[in-house]
């Protein structure tokens, strides 16, 4: 297992060397720290990370996959902040995966790798200062050293170590050969106070843009190899079907179709190492491989799921939600609070499974040989990778070395490995490079989709409108249904975050929980259980609001309340302060002007939502026409990440988070019928183009305090129930199943 | 054997004439600026020129380029000095995110510029149909504006 904490510059130094940070790092791993000084082509580097070439220009390793959150831009402002270089002359270059091989297991080589959950900057904070805070130590060490003075006389401006008493003033780069030589120093030098900051915390470009927009960037799917061959899957289109039979003739008459051969997957249930069953076609190009496959005949096996759909799902949660589930949460006395109440407000709302649809399909480069493998993958999680391919393989990890290419967009799909797996399995049958290559339809007929669930929403009012009982009970398909050693008691825990709001705020408080199965797979679709959670609760406190003729504004803002830290023990605590919920809705509440006279058919609507320790809020004005027609007249959204490390970036998943919110909230589904997946491209995925959005868009990013939270998920939950409830306020119609596809349209013609 | 230009240079494709235009692209002539999204011609991400409009490569065979001039992401500045005014104003905007999309909307971009040198948002509305699902389209449409400024056909 990887350790997670030894992110951080350790007191126990061994670790710290382990852990890989800046310079020596290498001991460990018993070769000579001079080795370390690489100057080859006058080039030279200290510890891992930083590399100083002789013309001053800076070579920032990022150890992160990056997936179009800005985490190889942000991450080396840090270490170039503390390092005090020019962030003009700092290129990045991407690390592989490091992992070292100790008594204890794997460890970290260049500290934890893996991007979710919006920890890559949090996780990354501490260590990545840590980093260019200790190679500038030892740029000012080696310097103190030449010229005989104690290092204290020795300061830095960007590029250069000074020392006044010597009048002295040298390059970086006349230092790194020395500096890489240096023991490391048994505490972290102090950091940088966060206000003489120049790189951090100021607006900066994206630092691949330039590759971007020329095409030079190179993804997974870029990936070409010696030798490489090109290899597709045809996978059961029935959810945990097998393949009973195959004919390859007609495939194998396609030309530059080298070999055809089944690709066994897991049994139904069973954690998994590939997603689905079928038969692999390889080929000398891409194309032929796609024409190989459409050639091939196979006879599927239906298996268990063959008479699962989305009709039957509803109709179970459904009939679930007349009983009584597991109660996962019981605060206070809720049934007597409700008893008690003047008024009773319960309402249901369906949430859709959905695709996470990166724009990059799938696919991985995978070359095993007998004694080693080498991957190429575009992935979250290259550990994961890693493990995949040790487990197809049988080579020891450390044989195994993992490449992060760029990533054309996660969202949580590129968690999941088994792309990587697959790749490793066509590799190792046919003894040649593979690249695999999903097609769109594969995409989106096999994900691990975001669950969907039917949300049954109680509250009890006070005479005076304070709510004082609240329940809600989901009925869900979990997303922890394959977790080794899961009992079943705890499959709620994905999809309720029994800390969130209103917890603690409302005394008397009951969640209840209900499992549906359906065969299906499912997983961590960005801000996972808080996308359909924002909805719910968001939707449903307008629904009270308007039912006891409360103003939706001052009714939220009087639930959120003013600034305190309630203790939060989900992901993303462990503190939640609702007054920052409040401040964030009073400000977007205002830019827009809530509560001026609206034209007819116009409305404005709220939502606010915390996720993983950032807070963010949206109020969105809309025309519903007489015919259903929407259009989306203005966006103001609002996010507080605490301190905003690079705001351009954090401003950008705002704008990108609200976007994607809105877009699945208007018309993503998937669903199954007869045991099939139905949506195979994006004429039935139907993701929002541009003509969507309004020109009078804004995303305000707002600090609070001087620690960063990440920024990927906060802005999209809130997105959704702010359009929805917009919709009501211009229409009168409520939305309580998403998407709304067609539902204004229906219910106004 | 297929004959057309790629950013100025000849070349030939022996295989299959109904090979879409993207997949010679990327795998036969090796320029993977070009992107795979859709294959559906939906997304847009394999937006290249031909003869200089904007055509989704990958609903486009290779036979219909035949004796033309196909212009890629890769060739569209004039030298690695100079970029193309939309590449230049896509940096200034800080458009991208994944960046898989970006080649297919510059290229869109860039054509629709030509018949629309002065765009309104209802003209990129109905104009600009490529997909981005890390949803840069507050920025693109910024950036559209602002290309068009740069290349001097704006106000
Ligand atoms: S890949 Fe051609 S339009 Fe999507
Ligand atoms: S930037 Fe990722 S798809 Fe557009």
């Amino acid at each position: 297992m990887l350790s997670k904490d030894n992110r951080s510059f350790d007191a126990d130094r061994r670790r710290f060397l382990i852990s890989g940070a800046t310079v020596a790092g290498s001991l460990v791993l018993g070769m000579p720290a001079v080795s370390l000084a690489n100057v080859a082509n006058g080039v030279q580097q200290i510890g891992f990370f930083v590399e100083i070439g002789p013309d001053g220009n800076v070579v920032i390793g990022s150890n992160q996959p990056e997936i179009g959150q800005g985490v190889r831009t942000a991450l080396p402002m840090l270490v170039a902040e503390e390092l005090d270089v020019a962030w003009s002359q700092v290129s990045v270059r991407q690390m592989p995966l490091g992992i070292v091989k100790t008594a204890e297991g794997f460890t970290w080589k260049y500290g934890g790798q893996g991007v979710g959950g919006s920890t890559g900057l949090t996780g990354n904070w501490d260590y990545m200062r840590q980093v260019g805070a200790t190679a500038r130590l030892q740029l000012m060490r080696a310097a103190a050293d030449r010229l005989g003075v104690p290092v204290s006389h020795c300061r830095t401006r960007p590029g250069y170590v000074l020392c006044d008493a010597e009048a002295a003033e040298i390059p970086y780069s006349e230092l790194v050969a020395d500096a890489a030589r240096l023991e490391l120093p048994d505490e972290p030098p102090p950091l940088k106070d966060m206000r003489d900051y120049r790189i951090v915390g100021k607006p900066q470009n994206a630092i691949d843009a330039i590759d971007i927009v020329t095409g030079k960037a190179k993804y997974g799917i870029d990936t070409h190899e010696p030798d490489m061959r090109y290899a597709v899957i045809a996978r059961s289109p029935w959810l945990n079907g097998r393949v009973k039979s195959f004919d390859a003739a007609r495939a194998l008459a396609v030309d530059g179709v080298l070999d055809v051969f089944e690709i066994k997957g897991p049994d139904p249930g069973a954690p998994y190492l590939v997603l689905a069953h079928g038969v692999a076609v390889v080929a000398t190009s891409t194309w032929s491989a796609i024409k190989g496959r459409d050639a091939l005949d196979i006879d599927w096996e239906p298996g268990p799921n063959a008479k699962d759909s989305s009709k039957r799902f509803w109709q179970q949660n459904r009939a679930m939600l007349k009983k009584r589930g597991q109660v996962v949460l019981d605060d206070g006395d809720f049934d007597a609070a409700l008893a008690a109440a003047e008024t009773t407000v319960t309402r249901q709302y369906q949430v859709p499974f959905v695709s996470h649809a990166p724009l990059e399909p799938q696919n991985c480069y995978v070359f095993v040989e007998d004694d080693r493998c080498h991957v190429i993958a575009p992935t979250q999680m290259p550990s994961g990778a890693s493990r995949s391919a040790a487990a197809v393989t049988g080579l020891p990890r450390e044989n195994i070395h993992v490449d992060i290419s760029r990533v054309g967009g996660g969202f949580g799909r590129r968690l999941t490995n088994d792309y990587v797996a697959e790749a490793a399995m066509i590799s190792m049958k046919t003894g040649w490079p593979i690249k695999l290559q999903w097609t769109r339809e594969d995409d989106l007929q096999h994900d691990f989709y975001r669950p969907a669930g039917l949300h049954e929403m109680t509250a009890g009012l006070d005479s005076d409108g304070k709510v004082t009982a609240w329940t809600q009970r989901l009925a869900s398909a979990s997303k922890y249904y394959r977790r080794p050693n899961m009992p079943d008691e705890n499959l709620w825990q994905a999809e309720l975050y029994s800390d969130d709001f209103p917890r603690r705020i409302v005394d008397n408080m009951r969640l209840e929980y209900f499992h549906n199965a359906i065969g299906l797979p499912r997983g961590s679709w960005r801000a996972p259980a808080h996308t359909a959670n924002a909805f719910v609760v968001q939707s449903f406190l307008d629904e009270v609001a308007i039912e006891t003729e409360q103003d939706p504004l001052r009714f939220r803002l009087d639930l959120f309340g003013d600034e305190r830290e309630l203790p939060y023990e989900n992901h993303g605590g462990p503190q939640f302060n609702p007054g920052r919920l409040s401040r964030l809705l009073k400000f977007v509440a205002e830019r827009i002007g809530y509560g001026r006279q609206l034209p007819e058919r116009r409305g404005i609507g709220l939502a606010a939502h915390f996720t993983f320790g950032g807070y963010g809020a949206h109020a969105i004005e809309v025309t519903v026409a007489p015919d259903g027609e929407l259009t989306i007249e203005r966006i103001v959204a609002a996010i507080d990440t605490g301190f905003a490390v690079n705001p351009r970036a954090v401003e950008a998943q705002l704008q990108g988070g609200t976007i994607d919110g809105i877009s699945t909230a208007l018309g993503l589904e998937i669903t199954v019928k007869d045991g099939q997946v139905q949506q195979t491209n994006f004429h039935d995925y139907p993701l929002a183009r541009i003509s969507r959005f309004p020109a009078r868009f804004e995303a305000h990013v707002l600090p609070y305090d001087q620690t960063p939270t990440g920024a990927g998920e906060m802005g999209i939950p809130s997105a959704a129930p702010a359009l929805t409830n917009a919709i009501f306020a211009a229409s009168g119609i409520r939305i309580r199943r998403l998407p709304v596809a067609d539902q204004l349209r229906q219910a106004l013609t | 054997m297929t004959s057309f230009k790629v950013n100025g240079d000849e070349v030939e494709f022996a295989g299959d004439e109904s090979t879409p235009l993207l997949w010679v692209l990327r795998d036969h002539v090796q320029l993977t600026g070009t992107k795979f999204g859709c294959g559906v011609g939906q997304c847009g991400a394999c937006t290249v020129h031909v003869d200089g409009s904007a055509s989704r490569s990958c609903i486009t065979p290779v036979a219909a380029v035949a004796n033309k001039s196909v212009t890629t992401i890769e060739g569209l500045a004039s030298s690695d000095d100079e970029l193309h005014p939309v590449q230049k104003a896509w940096l200034e905007l800080d458009v991208p995110q994944c960046g898989y999309c970006q080649a297919g909307q510059i290229m869109a971009t860039v054509d629709f510029l030509r018949s629309n040198p002065n765009p309104s948002d209802a003209d990129i509305d109905s104009g600009i149909t490529n997909i981005c699902r890390c949803g840069t389209y507050a920025r693109i449409r910024r950036a559209i504006h602002r290309a068009a400024e740069l290349s001097g056909k704006g106000d």
